[in-house]
């Protein structure tokens, strides 16, 4: 593919990310909005798709598609070895230890009920305890509560500190004799701070309790091993990683998959069926009821071949730029507080305009062609923390530029002037 | 449409100054607004004197557009009967969705038409039209009325 070879060659020139030659990738970055220059900081909700996963899929549809894991026909030998290819891709760039534990789910939410019901409806029941955190995404809160009252268990909630960082002392005082899954973000969503996952479940695993890490905003933004986190389970989506939507991913540690019940019941997830008795599929088809998107599934294997052609450190490296140079231009504007202030955060830029419900900012930037997300994040216990019913958020990705970043300044400044 | 016309003057200055800001103590209709997807959240009472709206008053949270819709709704219905204030609400909603056009139709909007553009902005007229849909269950003795609900609380009544 000769724009993903481009990209190589951005980064070999300059030794950092060539940002304008990463922008030609993403068609969608010329459009204009309201006259504007589309500046699109909403990524940490959905994440732009460069031509070389378009043209994967157009590929696919083109010259590849029949259903998998059936026919001996041609197509569906095609079709099934570039998805089980593009399982073999995520497991290498995750760093499993096998491909069955890459399980293929509609989306980070998908996957997080899917433990909830193949594992914690087996193996967690009345006085049982689930630790989550002060910083869950109402995608890790529900499932788990919808579990405390099916079986009578309990929630505790790790609390965070007014930078947004969890706080480690009273996450380990959270222990007890009846902890059994602690279930926590890698990456706030609605703040950005990144949490030490690593020895957060090193904490967990020296008390025999597993832990399920929410990779949705972590994942497309910096370099993840699952076997040096040791974590036992890691859920992610493939549309805020330049993939397309309705694709995720649930890595699972095989002993622990093999344990758990399926979480739906249908086609290719099982050995055999009579009326008697159905043995269920080994992993991870156990869990892959039914056709999948296989599309969808192509196309995050390519989406992680252009993100691994770039470079996961080299992105990692541009949006810290971006952020520092994003929360030094806020710090000067007046009446502006920045929410989340956590050390070494992601590319999430979190704030307030006194004065100014985030709905009212959000539409005037929009007017300026820059998207931004505003509103609670569906993280309400993270406003409810900070005391606030919503806010305003630019979350960056490896196509912002600094230029960018001035044009959501000057943007805030109209939304000051109109409103001053 | 740009925001200089949706963000204009009259809709800052109720924003910054709301009309008819609190709650009536001897209020004979209350209502509660939500709309849970932007947080905006208006309480609303009034007290019908005769067939006439004596007195309303509104407080609550919630974004420039809704505040602004509110607080010109209260001053628009006072001293209008109920059968005039469905009308409005009728009319208002009708702009806010497109199926009114204030310059080539007859309507009694007057200077509510300054909310025209939401129209153009399907994320915010939820924002402008929820004090009217909440005076609409006020006046029906609807307690609280909320945008996500699965039917249109002013279309089922006609």
């Amino acid at each position: 593919m000769t724009s993903s070879s481009s990209a190589v060659q951005a980064v070999k020139q300059t030794g950092a990310l060539d940002v304008e030659r990463i922008r030609a990738d993403f068609p969608i970055l010329t459009i204009k909005v309201n006259g504007k220059p589309l500046v699109y900081v909403d990524n940490a909700a959905s994440s732009q798709m460069p031509q070389q996963v378009i043209d994967r899929l157009v590929r696919y549809q083109t010259a590849e598609h029949a259903n998998i894991h059936r026919g001996v026909h041609y197509l569906s030998e095609t079709a099934t070895a570039a998805y089980e290819g593009a399982r073999g891709r995520i497991q290498r760039f995750l760093n499993a230890k096998e491909a069955r534990e890459v399980i293929f789910t509609r989306g980070t939410t998908n996957s997080l009920n899917l433990v909830m019901h193949g594992y914690g409806r087996a193996f967690i029941g009345a006085g049982d305890e689930i630790i989550i955190s002060q910083l869950e995404h109402h995608s890790n809160i529900v499932p788990w509560q919808m579990l405390c009252e099916e079986k009578g268990a309990k929630l505790r909630v790790i609390p965070c500190n007014d930078a947004g960082e969890l706080l480690l002392d009273e996450y380990r005082k959270l222990f007890s004799s009846h902890t059994r899954l602690v279930a926590i973000t890698h990456v706030s969503n609605a703040l950005g701070t990144v949490n030490p996952v690593k020895e957060m479940i090193a904490t967990a695993h020296e008390r025999g309790v597993p832990v399920l890490v929410d990779g949705a905003q972590a994942i497309p933004h910096m370099k993840v091993d699952v076997q040096d986190l040791d974590c036992d389970f890691y859920a992610f989506s493939g549309h805020k990683m330049c993939g397309p939507t309705g694709i995720g991913i649930l890595y699972g540690k095989a002993a622990l998959l093999e344990k758990m019940k399926p979480f739906e019941g249908g086609g290719d997830m099982i050995l055999s069926v009579t009326f008697e008795k159905t043995t269920y599929n080994v992993i991870p088809h156990k869990f892959e009821a039914g056709t999948p998107p296989i599309a969808a599934g192509i196309g995050l294997g390519a989406a992680i071949d252009y993100l691994e052609s770039v470079g996961m450190d080299r992105i990692a490296a541009h949006e810290h730029d971006l952020i520092t140079y994003a929360t030094d231009a806020f710090r000067q504007l007046k009446d502006v507080r920045i929410i989340g202030t956590a050390p070494g955060k992601a590319g999430v830029l979190s704030f307030t305009v006194k004065g100014v419900h985030p709905h009212d900012v959000g539409t005037i930037l929009n007017e300026e062609g820059v998207a931004v997300r505003t509103g609670h994040h569906c993280a309400q216990p993270v406003m409810q923390r900070f005391g606030i019913p919503a806010t305003t958020r630019a979350s960056f990705y490896l196509y912002n530029t600094l230029p960018e970043v001035d044009a959501l300044v000057a943007g805030i400044h109209r939304v000051q002037k109109i409103f001053g | 449409m740009d925001s200089k016309n949706l963000y204009q003057e009259v809709i800052l200055d109720h924003n910054k100054k709301p009309r008819n800001w609190g709650k009536l103590a001897d209020a004979s209709h209350r209502a509660e607004g939500l709309n849970p997807l932007c947080g905006d959240h208006i309480w609303l009472s009034l007290k019908l004197d005769g067939d006439k709206v004596g007195s309303i008053a509104f407080e609550g949270e919630s974004c420039a557009i809704c505040k602004a819709s509110s607080s010109m709704m209260t001053t628009n219905v006072k001293g209008k009967s109920v059968e005039e204030a469905e009308q409005l609400i009728r009319e208002f909603r009708d702009m806010a969705t497109g199926k009114l056009d204030t310059g080539s139709q007859p309507n009694h909007l007057g200077r509510l038409s300054v909310f025209a553009g939401v129209r153009d902005l399907p994320s915010r007229v939820k924002c402008a039209i929820l004090p009217w849909h909440t005076l609409h269950a006020a006046l029906n003795s609807e307690s609280t009325i909320s945008t996500e609900g699965d039917r249109d609380p002013v279309e089922t009544e006609r």
